[in-house]
């Protein structure tokens, strides 16, 4: 599999693609969404909501082969677009590697600008979230 | 007569841009209202020419900074027909107006176990100061419900009115659905049940003419930024009896009569309530605001806009997919809807993406959204320099968005 910055490259090209129109890329990023795997529903707790987040955002992970397999899923389409990123990114990696990695591709693509500041909260606290469960996944293998 | 809408829209620079890379349209006037340029250029003039600080400065820039004011307040007893120009206090918006109501009245003549009514209806800002009072003074709220149309079921309010009702806080226009409640008939039975009452007509003041001593309300709550005019002012009326029987709202500069440390007296109404230096510039910019109002005459913005919320409603409503929230046979100016399938963020997001501003949440109603069984709406809301070409821009996006879930 391919590491981070592979991926956040790939994200970034095809976001050039889409070029500077605000609405096409709306809709690029919900075409994203609907490929989201399935999201468990024993896993759509209270507990498993990310704090921070305007739409509800649920996120759950497994921890397979020494890497960190992460599930989310959202009420609104869009944030599920993005939801659809960050898997694609961070999900199947090895807990280091999430946590030393640098998210460069949101800014070069101009996330910000696309989904606005409030988004960009709750897109903020879903990073910090999966970062932390790298975290608690690498203190758990340390301590084996 | 008919408004030259083209004319219009030249007087408000910021309809004249481009968001992402599409001419705006600007349908969240529920919100706030944009500014014409007279609004703009008083703000300009005030700070440019005359400011100083008020009613106590024995020079000419205080002389004129207050006679510009008071001008204000003489125009706004007029756009709302109040009896006196006293009875006209300014705040910085509608909710410290009703919140001022809270803790003055509110103090002053709601005791334990006293009853306060709200209705399903309302905004945050009618709910929680009323909770808060309720909460200190172990007093009672009770909500008017309302039916699937979102409109009030005047016989249940009726039902709740009671000698222990002390008041009667209603918004005269849903600021979420549109609906336009039926105030009159509503103060008339609270006065007979012997309860005050406070209208929130924060999107009522808006659109239609207001005439306090003909609704007979003994208070009137509202924001100038929905008129046109400046953010952070905004005005209450109250009748003089009313406002001469309760305490004052904030211990200052300009409220006292005289101060030694035995014992304060306080100043006559408006100024016992207007603590501090206030905001002066606001203030005198928001009559540019009247002015503009008055010339275009309120009744021939109410036909422009009613016209163009009736196009939206039977446009809009042909599109599969399209389920209108609030459809009250008396409504004025707010389109409010979900997209099936769709959440409401994804829309006006969307929207926003093709240069169409809307509102998209609860709206600050979270107990109607409750009611109505939703999280939130998309809210496109019109205001006199709207056109049908933006509303057939409107009708564009929205048919492509829902066509996502709705093939």
């Amino acid at each position: 599999m391919s590491d981070i910055n592979t991926i956040q490259n790939e994200i970034i090209e095809e976001f050039e693609i889409l070029g500077d129109d605000k609405e096409s890329t709306i809709y690029y990023i919900m075409e994203l969404g609907e490929k989201l795997v399935a999201y468990p529903e024993n896993e759509r707790t209270e507990d498993n909501i990310i704090k921070g987040c305007q739409s509800k955002v649920w996120l759950t992970t497994a921890y397979e082969n020494d890497t960190v397999i992460f599930l989310a899923d959202s009420n609104t389409d869009i944030t599920k677009g993005l939801i659809s990123l960050l898997i694609r990114v961070y999900s199947g990696k090895k807990p280091d590697d999430i946590i030393n990695s640098d998210l460069y591709f949101i800014d070069k693509i101009g996330m910000g600008n696309i989904i606005g500041s409030q988004r960009s909260n709750g897109l903020a606290a879903m990073i910090k979230q999966m970062k932390r469960y790298a975290l608690a996944y690498q203190t758990k293998s340390k301590a084996l | 007569m008919r408004l030259d809408i083209q004319h219009i829209r030249e007087l408000f620079p910021i309809l004249h841009q481009e968001v992402n890379g599409k001419p705006l349209v600007y349908l969240d006037n529920a919100a706030t209202t944009q500014k014409p340029k007279q609004v703009i250029d008083a703000l300009v003039n005030y700070y440019e020419l005359d400011n100083s600080n008020i009613h106590r400065g024995a020079h000419t820039l205080a002389d004129r900074a207050t006679r510009y004011y008071e001008n204000t307040r003489t125009s706004i007893k007029a756009f709302v027909n109040a009896l006196e120009t006293e009875e006209i206090i300014f705040t910085k918006g509608t909710t410290e107006s009703i919140n001022l109501v809270a803790a003055t009245f509110g103090r002053k003549f709601i005791g334990k176990g006293d009853e306060i009514i709200i209705s399903t209806l309302e905004h945050h800002s009618n709910i929680v100061p009323w909770q808060l009072l309720c909460e200190e003074k172990g007093a009672v709220l009770k909500v008017i419900p309302i039916n699937d149309e979102g409109e009030i079921i005047f016989e249940a309010f009726e039902k709740l009115l009671t000698e222990k009702t002390k008041l009667v806080s209603v918004v005269h226009v849903s600021n979420a659905l549109g609906t336009i409640n039926p105030v009159k008939a509503i103060i008339e039975s609270a006065h007979k049940a012997g309860a005050k009452v406070l209208l929130d007509g924060a999107q009522s003041s808006s659109h239609f003419k207001v005439d306090v001593q003909e609704l007979n309300c003994d208070f009137f709550a509202f924001s100038a930024h929905k008129i046109y005019g400046p953010t952070g002012m905004g005005v209450l009326y109250g009748k003089r009896e009313l406002l001469e029987a309760i305490p004052p709202f904030q211990g200052g500069g300009e409220m006292i009569k005289e101060v030694t440390f035995e014992k304060t007296t306080f100043n006559d109404i408006p100024f016992k309530f207007e603590a501090g230096t206030p905001n002066i510039a606001d203030v005198i910019a928001f009559d540019k605001a009247l002015t503009f109002v008055n010339e275009l005459g309120k009744e021939n913005i109410l036909m422009h806009e009613d016209t163009l919320l009736e196009y939206a409603t039977d446009k809009l409503s042909t599109i599969k997919g399209f389920i209108p929230i609030g459809t009250a046979k008396e409504k004025v100016s707010v389109l409010s809807f979900l997209i099936n399938g769709m959440h409401p963020f994804d829309v006006g997001m969307m929207l926003d993406a093709a240069g169409i501003a809307v509102r998209t949440g609860h709206h600050c109603t979270q107990p109607l959204m409750n009611r109505l069984n939703i999280e939130g709406t998309v809210r496109a809301s019109f205001s006199v320099y709207n056109t049908m070409e933006e509303i057939d821009r409107l009708y564009d996006s929205i048919r492509k968005i829902a066509k996502l879930k709705n093939k």
